[in-house]
C-alpha cells in the first residue's frame, strides 16, 4: 500500500504542475501588478518602473517566470523558487513564506475539524435517514439537507456571529469569541486556558463550515445506504440470522461508505473556498484573507502561494480517499 | 392513466417509436405534477421569476439612489421593504438583485450544460486518445477550487457587470458535468440500440445528437439545476466579497454584506435578501429533485 500511495504522490506531480502553470497563466494575462504606478498621477519615471519589473522578474516570459517560481534556478535577488523554500518577491514587500507559515495552521485547522466533524455528521444522518426511509425523522434530515445545500455560506456565517454575540450579551459571558482566530493575549495564557481560548473562537465558524460538506454527503450517504440495505446479500445476511447490529455494521455501512469516500476528498475543496469567506466574516487572520488581500494588490507570487498549497492539500485528500478505498472494499487490492 | 397504460417495451418500427416518445414525455410530465414539494417549488420559483423580471416593469422605483426617497425608513405601503440610508428603495433593490441572480444561474446552466455535454460526450463515445486529452484537461482544472479560480479573474476585472460573472463561472463550471456525462455515455455507447443505429449508416455526429444526447438528457437536466443553484450562490459569494458585481448595480450579495455591519439595527436588510437567496436556490433543489424521481426509469417499472 506504501509502494502504491507512492506511485500515487508521483503521478499527481504532473497533474499539480499543470494546473499551477495554468493558474500562473490566468494571473498573469489577468493584469498588471503594477498597472497603480504605470498610471500614477504623477507619473513615475519609466526607469524606476523597470526597475521593479526587474525585481518582480516580470520582464521575464511567462514559461521562463514560471521555471523560475517553481526552481528558483536563474534569479538575481536569491527571492524565488518554491522548491528551494523561496516564495517569490512579494508586490507589498512581504515575506510570502514567513506569512504563510503563520497563517496555515490556523487556516488548516478550521478545514480539517471542519471536514472531519461534517463527514460524521453526515454518515450518520445519512444513515438514519437510509434505515427510517420515509419516516419523520427522515424527511426532517432530508429537509435540513436540502436546506444547507441553498444556504449561502457568507450569509449564514454572518448570522452565526450575530447569534454569538448576541448569546454573548444575553448572557453577560463572552462564551465564543467572534473576532480573530485567538486572543490578542494568547502568548500569557496557561495550557487549558489556550485550548478554551481557541474553542470559543473556533466554535461558530467549524459549525458554520461543516454544514457546506455536509449538505452533499448526507444525500449521497443516504442514496448509496438505501441502494446497500436493498441489495442481495443484505437479505442474506438477514436470513443467516445475523443479528441487525451485525448486519448494518459489518456488512451494509462498510459498502455504503465507498461512493461517500469517493465525495469526501470534494468536500476538502469545499471547505477550503468556504474558509475564505468565513475567514472574512469572523476576521480571522488565515490563508483565506491572505488569498483576498493577494487578489486586491495584485499579488501575483503570493496569489500563487496560495493556489499551490490549496493544490497540494486538494491533490493529497484524493489520495487518502483512494487509499481509505482499499480499507473499506475487500476487493481491492494495492500492490504488484 | 391513458399514458401509463402504453406499453414501454421494446418496440420496432419507427412509427411506433414516435408514439412511444410522446407518452414517455407525458409520464415524466405527469410523475412531476404529482411530486408536490417540487410542484409547490416550481409555483413559488416561478413567483419569484416575476418580482425580478416583470416586477421592475410594474414597480415606480428601481435600485438606484433617488431623492424622492426617504432615507431609511421602516416598512410601509409606498415601501413594502423599507428603505436603505442611502435612500433606495428596497423593494426595487430588491427585484434588481434578484433578477441578476437568476440571470447569472441561467447563463451559467447553459454555458455548464453546454460545454459539459459537448465534451463528456465526445471523450464518452471517442474514448482512446480524445478522452484521455479531455480528461486530464479535467484533472489539472478540477484541483483548483472553483470560488479560486473565479477570484482571481473577477478580482482583475474592472467594473465586473453580471454577464462577466456568468461568464467566468460558466468557463469553470463545466468539468464535473463533463465527467457525469462521460460516465453516461461511457455505458450508453455500448447499447444495442447504438449499434443499431450505426448498423443503419448513422453518422457519429448523427448517433451523438439524436441517440446518445437524448438519452443522456434526463441527467443533464438535473445537473443543471444542480448548477444553477451553485452558479447563484457563487456569484452572490463573489458580490459579498467585493469581486463580484459592483455598484451602482446591485446584487443580493452586495445587499447582504452592506446589511451585515447593522444586523440588529435594521435586520430586514439583512434577512430579506438572504431569504430569498434560500428560497431560490432550495426550490431549484426541490425542483431538480422532482425531476430526478420523475425520470427515473427504475421508478417507472415499480409503479407500472
Amino acid at each position: 500500500m506504501l509502494a502504491y500511495a507512492a506511485r500515487r504522490l508521483l503521478a499527481t506531480i504532473p497533474i499539480l504542475l499543470a494546473s499551477t502553470f495554468f493558474t500562473f497563466v490566468l494571473v498573469d494575462l489577468s493584469g498588471d501588478p503594477l498597472a497603480d504606478l504605470v498610471f500614477a498621477e504623477p507619473p513615475v519615471p519609466e526607469a524606476t518602473i523597470q526597475a521593479r519589473r526587474e525585481l518582480l522578474y516580470l520582464d521575464r516570459s511567462i514559461p521562463e517566470r514560471y521555471w523560475l517560481w517553481l526552481t528558483g534556478v536563474g534569479d538575481t535577488n536569491d527571492d524565488i523558487g518554491l522548491l528551494q523554500g523561496k516564495w517569490g518577491p512579494s508586490v507589498r514587500n512581504l515575506d510570502i513564506g514567513e506569512e504563510v507559515a503563520a497563517r496555515f495552521w490556523v487556516t488548516f485547522r478550521l478545514v480539517l475539524i471542519a471536514t472531519l466533524a461534517g463527514l460524521a455528521l453526515a454518515v450518520v444522518t445519512g444513515v438514519v435517514s437510509a434505515v427510517k426511509q420515509y419516516s419523520r425523522t427522515d424527511n426532517l434530515l432530508t429537509f435540513v439537507g436540502f436546506l444547507a445545500l441553498a444556504m449561502p455560506t457568507f450569509w449564514l456565517a454572518a448570522l452565526a456571529k450575530e447569534f454569538g454575540v448576541w448569546l454573548n450579551l444575553r448572557i453577560d459571558r463572552r462564551v465564543f469569541r467572534t473576532f480573530g482566530a485567538q486572543s490578542a493575549d494568547y502568548a500569557s495564557l496557561t495550557g487549558v486556558e489556550r485550548f478554551l481560548d481557541v474553542l470559543s473562537h473556533i466554535t461558530l465558524p467549524t459549525v458554520v463550515l461543516m454544514l457546506t460538506g455536509y449538505a452533499v454527503i448526507s444525500r449521497f450517504q443516504r442514496a448509496s445506504m438505501l441502494e446497500v440495505l436493498n441489495s442481495d446479500y443484505v437479505r442474506l445476511a438477514r436470513a443467516k440470522g445475523l443479528s441487525n447490529t451485525t448486519v448494518m455494521r459489518k456488512h451494509a455501512l462498510r459498502t455504503a461508505l465507498i461512493p461517500v469516500v469517493t465525495l469526501s476528498a470534494l468536500t476538502v475543496s469545499g471547505a477550503l473556498t468556504g474558509s475564505l469567506i468565513i475567514e472574512l466574516i469572523f476576521r480571522w487572520r488565515g490563508l483565506g484573507i491572505f488569498f483576498i488581500e493577494a487578489l486586491t494588490a495584485r499579488d501575483t507570487y503570493a496569489i500563487m502561494g496560495f493556489i499551490m498549497l490549496a493544490g497540494v492539500i486538494i491533490v493529497i485528500a484524493n489520495l487518502i480517499a483512494d487509499l481509505l478505498y482499499g480499507v473499506l472494499d475487500p476487493r481491492i487490492r494495492y500492490g504488484g | 392513466m391513458a399514458a401509463d397504460t402504453t406499453p414501454t417495451g421494446p418496440i420496432g418500427d419507427a412509427q411506433a417509436i414516435a408514439t412511444q416518445e410522446r407518452s414517455q414525455l407525458r409520464i415524466i410530465a405527469s410523475r412531476f405534477v404529482r411530486h408536490r414539494l417540487a410542484m409547490a417549488s416550481l409555483v413559488v420559483l416561478l413567483l419569484i421569476m416575476a418580482f425580478a423580471f416583470i416586477g421592475p416593469l410594474l414597480w415606480q422605483w428601481d435600485h438606484t439612489v433617488n431623492r424622492a426617497i426617504p432615507s431609511d425608513a421602516p416598512p410601509s405601503l409606498e415601501h413594502p421593504f423599507g428603505t436603505s440610508r442611502a435612500g433606495h428603495d428596497y423593494m426595487g433593490q430588491m427585484m434588481r438583485a434578484t433578477q441578476q441572480s437568476l440571470k447569472v444561474g441561467i447563463v451559467v446552466a447553459i454555458m455548464v450544460s453546454g460545454l459539459g455535454t459537448l465534451f463528456g460526450a465526445i471523450a464518452g463515445f471517442y474514448r482512446g486518445r480524445v478522452d484521455a486529452v479531455i480528461m486530464r484537461i479535467v484533472d489539472i482544472l478540477i484541483i483548483i477550487p472553483l470560488l479560486a479560480v473565479v477570484l482571481v479573474l473577477a478580482s482583475q476585472t474592472t467594473g465586473t457587470q453580471w454577464y462577466h460573472v456568468a461568464l467566468i463561472i460558466g468557463a469553470f463550471g463545466w468539468l464535473s458535468t463533463a465527467r457525469v456525462v462521460r460516465g453516461l455515455v461511457l455505458s450508453l455507447r455500448e447499447q444495442e440500440f447504438i449499434e443499431a443505429a450505426r448498423a443503419l449508416g448513422a453518422s457519429d455526429r448523427r448517433i451523438i445528437g439524436r441517440h446518445i444526447v437524448p438519452n443522456a438528457f434526463g441527467v443533464i437536466i438535473v445537473d443543471a439545476t444542480l448548477v444553477i443553484a451553485i452558479a447563484i450562490l457563487v456569484e452572490a459569494a463573489l458580490s459579498f466579497i467585493g469581486f463580484g458585481i459592483t455598484i451602482p448595480d446591485t446584487s443580493l450579495g452586495i445587499l447582504i454584506q452592506n446589511a451585515q455591519t447593522a444586523v440588529f439595527v435594521r435586520p430586514r436588510l439583512f434577512y430579506i435578501p438572504g431569504v430569498f437567496l434560500i428560497a431560490i436556490c432550495l426550490t431549484i433543489n426541490f425542483i431538480g429533485d422532482g425531476l430526478r424521481d420523475a425520470l427515473d426509469p427504475k421508478q417507472l417499472i415499480a409503479r407500472r
